[in-house]
């Protein structure tokens, strides 16, 4: 992984922590935000936050999906009453965003800050190859997009120092520019510096000078955790909204975190007749590319990713779990399993297989059942043994196992096992 | 060397290694060797712990690489090295890359990491453009140039790099961002064309030192590379670059591309493949949207991966007809010599021990003492008699039996600081010397006239008994022999003073063993001996030798030949050398703790007779 989504939260949280570092003895913004989750004890929160009873709120869901006011998920100007009923009525709800559907969990907190909408700025920070891009509009606010034209690109080639960059020359003139220069500028090396890759502020406000991001969408570069962790402080990744596994998926990445090899299942379609067990990452998303391209994409039950020399127990809890799933609902049709991979480096096939055949001997009676048929194709150290293995596991246990090397095109297996 | 900017791999190519990967220098060394090299590619170890020479094959033969500290150090010393193959830690691989850019007579830098922040990546891959240099990597296995170079561990086995013709160049220019479908693709490049040119994995993070189209321009200038083959992958847009290459001129000869990722269409969102930059963000990002653009600038892109060798073959054969492609002599491959180690595991060869154990065993998941696993050694609570009994005796003796070799270590673990073991280890304690060469000091005193009377009592009271001598014939005999029966006499003790430890040994072996007929024996010669002088008696090392010998034969576990095998052996000088050590060890803390100085004897204590006239 890299780019890791964030809360608005932890983006506003690290924000209001790291900015008075960038900004000497200047603007500043005083970070007043709270998360309530379920397991949030109010009478706490309101110890921690004192402001939660003195000033008018604004509430909303905070996991990582945007436009919430027009989905009627955003409270405005309201009290610590008013912020409590709405979050008591909301918490557990089932929403669905652009077509996935999850339950709502965690809720910003935050003060109320009354502005016109004319004074609604943009400034956004985005990471490309050769530079980084500040955007800023004078036009912000929901409607940015539409304005698009308004909006002030700055790059910052990346060997380039930021002191560099004369970026009040390059800003339009308006009241309060200076201010907005010398945040912006600010912004940028709390980007740099957290390892953000995105930062979004729509709509940044001002208040009495000083600044106030209303709405914060962020992106941080995981891999710099060795560097950056101390100044992330708690700082969480959560999964994408909606993303709910199945208790197969949550086994396999339980497997997954424990061990030093990668397993990796997703459920595409129960109900698919074709399944797939496939070692190697790049191979694993041709199979299922293949499959997709050659028509099957609605029968593509599974996309599934063994690598970095899974143990033999490892490879066949993986299986099992696989098998099991795949034996659920009988398909007059049968069934296909595709035992595929690319031609591996060093790991030894015959060795990864047994795994694989200890699970398929379990499941034999069950794969007799559904009429599974299973192709494998595979290469890489000692494969001819670990072929050999399939076939005769094939005549014992009384299921057509077809077995190939390196002399059969990676992913023949595919239309073998489909066009029959 | 100069090369052109095309080239970045040779026949003669040198590469320093930072990182001691030593399976992976062999591997570039075996390639080396099935491509016919004269010098082996890697001239030169970087590793930040350790310098000195590392030891390895060039075919049969050992070659020694010399190992350097620092990058600047192995830079100086080895000119000729244009290559370095960065194993760093995704920690240290910033740095270190860094500065092997910055090192003049390096030109190409390949990052292996998984892991590298991206702000880091692109200031490397700035930096390297900069300079006229070229970053592979980060997150890659590296690349290879058919017959020429291998970075690292890319291709595999040798097995697999000869099936796929990597150890002699073909026509064919290949880039991909995954190192591990490059393994497939030059397989899949063998089997229809006349075989791999180059094969570059820039790697699967979101901003590579090079991209698809930095190496895809560099076979475009090559004039041994006749087509290029590429795949790309959902995510990011570097496909687009190759596109507009393909429509400005940049890129004519003939390319055959396939972009993967074309299920992200029925997967969910969530789904993030393999690679960091394995997730398209726009419509523009995705799979499908970069094959229809690269068709549409003219690329071969097949309808599915399942047609990519067809494809490939197709272009190939066209390039034929054309008179583009020359024809070559497919050259005899060596052969590797097979590692010691796999030859055995396959069963190719076999080899006699060149040591055999009887004892004991720690190859498994618990140590194991003469059969017995370490944890029933201890539930079993046999004690250190029962680990000696396992490990001398390779048998558990009785618990008696035992709990004897436990009372005589007791009894012979110390006699105070005089005797001589305990004085010569004292003496070295005070000159600084530490525990062991102490401790070896007192034991090496251990011999015919201290402690070592136990064995001898043993072998001279056994063989008078079992030849039946009367205690009086054994006596004159050992008279007529000129030897002091051993373990016979003590300096103080006497019949009117016996010394409380022969005591407990008798009292314990006439208490427990089911025979004492050596020991009988023996009180019967002791009889005679103090008959003559009264302290002439059976002292510990005697009354222990013949008991032990007693054990031996009563408790039903050993056989006559091996009594006589253990006496013969030493066992019983083993028990007191055991023992008395503990006493030893004892003095020396002592005398450390009470931080004696050197030890001198007292002038007054020699006589100094230098006089030889005197004498």
């Amino acid at each position: 992984m890299a780019r890791r989504s964030i809360r608005e939260y932890d983006a506003k949280r690290l924000l209001a922590t790291h900015l008075p570092r960038y900004l000497p003895g200047g603007l500043g913004y005083t970070g007043r935000v709270a998360l309530v989750t379920p397991d949030t004890n109010w009478e706490q929160l309101i110890t921690d936050h004192p402001w939660l009873q003195s000033e008018r709120l604004v509430v909303k869901p905070d996991q990582l999906f945007s436009k919430r006011g027009k989905r009627g998920l955003l409270l405005l100007d309201t009290d610590l009453d008013g912020a409590r009923a709405f979050v008591q009525e909301k918490m557990g709800q089932e929403v669905t965003i652009n077509g996935v559907t999850g339950t709502l969990t965690h809720f910003l907190v935050e003060p109320f800050v009354p502005h016109r909408q004319e004074d609604e700025l943009f400034v956004a920070i985005r990471s490309e190859r050769e530079a980084d891009i500040i955007y800023f509009s004078l036009q912000g606010g929901v409607d940015v997009e539409e304005n698009w034209e308004a909006v002030l690109q700055v790059p910052v080639p990346i060997l380039t120092d930021f002191e560099d960059v004369d970026l009040a020359a390059r800003l339009p003139d308006f009241s309060g520019m200076e201010d907005v220069a010398v945040f912006i500028g600010a912004l940028y090396r709390f980007y740099v510096d957290l390892a953000f890759t995105y930062l979004e502020i729509n709509p940044l406000v001002f208040a009495d000078g000083s600044p106030v991001p209303l709405d914060f969408v962020a992106q941080i570069d995981d891999t710099a955790a060795f560097e950056c962790a101390q100044q992330w402080g708690d700082l969480e990744f959560p999964p994408a909204f909606g993303s709910r596994l199945s208790p197969e998926e949550e086994y396999i990445r339980q497997l997954n975190a424990k061990s030093g090899a990668s397993l990796k299942l997703t459920l595409l379609n129960p109900e698919g007749r074709v399944w797939t067990l496939v070692g190697g990452g790049g191979a694993s998303v041709i199979y299922a590319d293949t499959i997709v391209d050659l028509g099957f994409g609605s029968e593509l039950a599974n996309y599934s990713e063994y690598s970095g020399n899974p143990s033999r127990d490892e490879t066949y809890e993986y299986t099992r779990t696989i098998l099991d799933l795949m034996t659920r609902r009988k398909d007059p049709r049968g069934k296909v399993l595709l035992i595929g991979g690319g031609i591996a480096n060093f790991t030894d096939v015959a060795k990864t297989f047994a795994g694989l055949v200890q699970a398929l001997t379990d499941y034999q009676k069950q794969l007799r059942e559904h009429n599974v048929r299973i192709y494998v194709r595979r290469g890489g150290p000692n494969y001819q043994e670990g072929l050999r293995l399939m076939r005769e596991l094939g005549k014992k246990i009384g299921v057509p196992i077809e077995a190939y090397g390196p002399e059969l095109h990676m992913t023949e297996i595919v239309p073998m096992a489909l066009k029959e | 060397m100069s090369q052109p900017d095309y080239q970045l791999f040779s026949r003669d190519t040198r590469a320093l290694i930072y990182g001691y990967q030593q399976d992976a220098i062999q591997r570039m060394l075996d390639f080396d060797y099935v491509c016919r090299r004269q010098t082996p590619s890697v001239a030169a170890i970087i590793n930040p712990t350790r310098t000195g020479l590392h030891k390895a094959f060039f075919g049969a033969r050992e070659i020694l690489i010399p190992m350097y500290r620092t990058i600047a150090e192995a830079a100086a010393a080895h000119p000729e090295a244009d290559v370095m193959i960065n194993f760093a830690s995704f920690r240290s691989a910033f740095p270190t890359t860094m500065e092997a850019l910055e090192t003049p007579t390096l030109r190409t830098i390949a990052v292996i990491a998984e892991g590298v922040p991206e702000r880091k990546s692109r200031i490397l891959a700035a930096t390297a453009r900069q300079k006229g240099k070229v970053i592979i990597g980060p997150a890659t296995v590296g690349g290879i140039q058919a017959g020429a170079f291998r970075i690292g561990n890319t291709a595999g086995t040798i097995e697999n790099i000869v099936a796929s013709k990597l150890h002699r160049p073909g026509s064919v220019g290949f880039v991909a961002k995954s190192g591990g479908m490059s393994n497939e693709c030059f397989n899949i490049i063998a089997r229809h064309t006349d075989g791999l040119y180059e094969g570059i994995a820039i790697g699967g993070d979101t901003f590579p030192g090079s991209t698809l189209l930095d190496h895809l321009l560099r076979y475009q200038a090559n004039p041994d590379v006749k087509m290029m083959v590429c795949l790309g992958e959902l995510g990011g847009d570097q496909e687009y670059r190759i596109v507009e290459a393909l429509q400005d001129g940049r890129l004519t000869k003939p390319l055959v591309v396939w972009v993967t990722g074309t299920c992200a269409r029925v997967l969910p969102r969530s789904v993030q493949f393999g690679h960091a930059g394995a997730k398209a963000n726009t419509g523009m990002e995705t799979a499908d949207a970069k094959n229809e653009a690269l068709r549409a600038a003219g690329a071969v892109v097949p309808a599915s991966f399942n047609d990519f060798g067809d494809r490939i073959r197709e272009v190939f054969e066209k390039l034929k007809a054309e008179g583009q492609i020359a024809e070559f002599e497919e050259p005899e491959v060596p052969t590797v010599p097979m590692d010691y180690r796999q030859a055995l595991k396959t069963g190719l060869i076999r080899k006699s021990a060149g040591i055999i154990t009887t004892i004991s065993d720690e190859r498994g998941e618990e140590p194991v003492y003469g059969g017995k696993p370490i944890s029933a050694v201890i539930e079993e609570q046999i004690g250190i008699g029962g680990v000696i009994s396992l490990l001398w005796f390779k048998r558990e003796l009785p618990g008696y039996a035992t709990r004897f070799i436990e009372l005589a270590l007791m009894i012979v673990a110390d006699h105070g600081p005089a005797v001589s073991g305990a004085h010569n280890a004292i003496v070295a304690a005070r000159a600084g010397k530490d525990l062991i060469s102490s401790l070896v000091s007192g034991l090496l005193t251990i011999g015919p006239r201290f402690g070592g009377a136990i064995d001898d009592a043993a072998r001279h009271f056994k063989r008078a008994f079992d030849s039946e001598m009367t205690p009086q014939e054994f006596v004159d005999d050992m008279k007529a022999r000129g030897i002091n029966i051993p373990g016979i006499g003590h300096r103080v003790k006497s019949v009117q003073n016996p010394d409380v430890r022969v005591t407990l040994i008798k009292r314990y072996a006439r208490e427990h063993f089911t025979c004492t007929d050596l020991l009988d024996y023996a009180l019967e010669v002791e009889k005679v001996t103090t008959a003559k002088r009264n302290n002439l008696i059976l002292n510990v090392d005697g009354c222990l030798g013949v008991t032990f010998v007693d054990l031996l034969r009563s408790c039903g576990c050993f056989s006559e030949e091996e009594v006589q095998n253990i006496v013969d052996l030493g066992y019983l000088n083993a028990l007191f050398v055991l023992g008395r050590s503990i006493g030893i060890m004892g003095h020396i803390f002592d005398q450390q703790r009470l931080a004696q100085p050197l030890y001198r004897h007292p002038w007054d204590d020699i006589a100094y007779m230098t006089d030889l006239t005197a004498l």
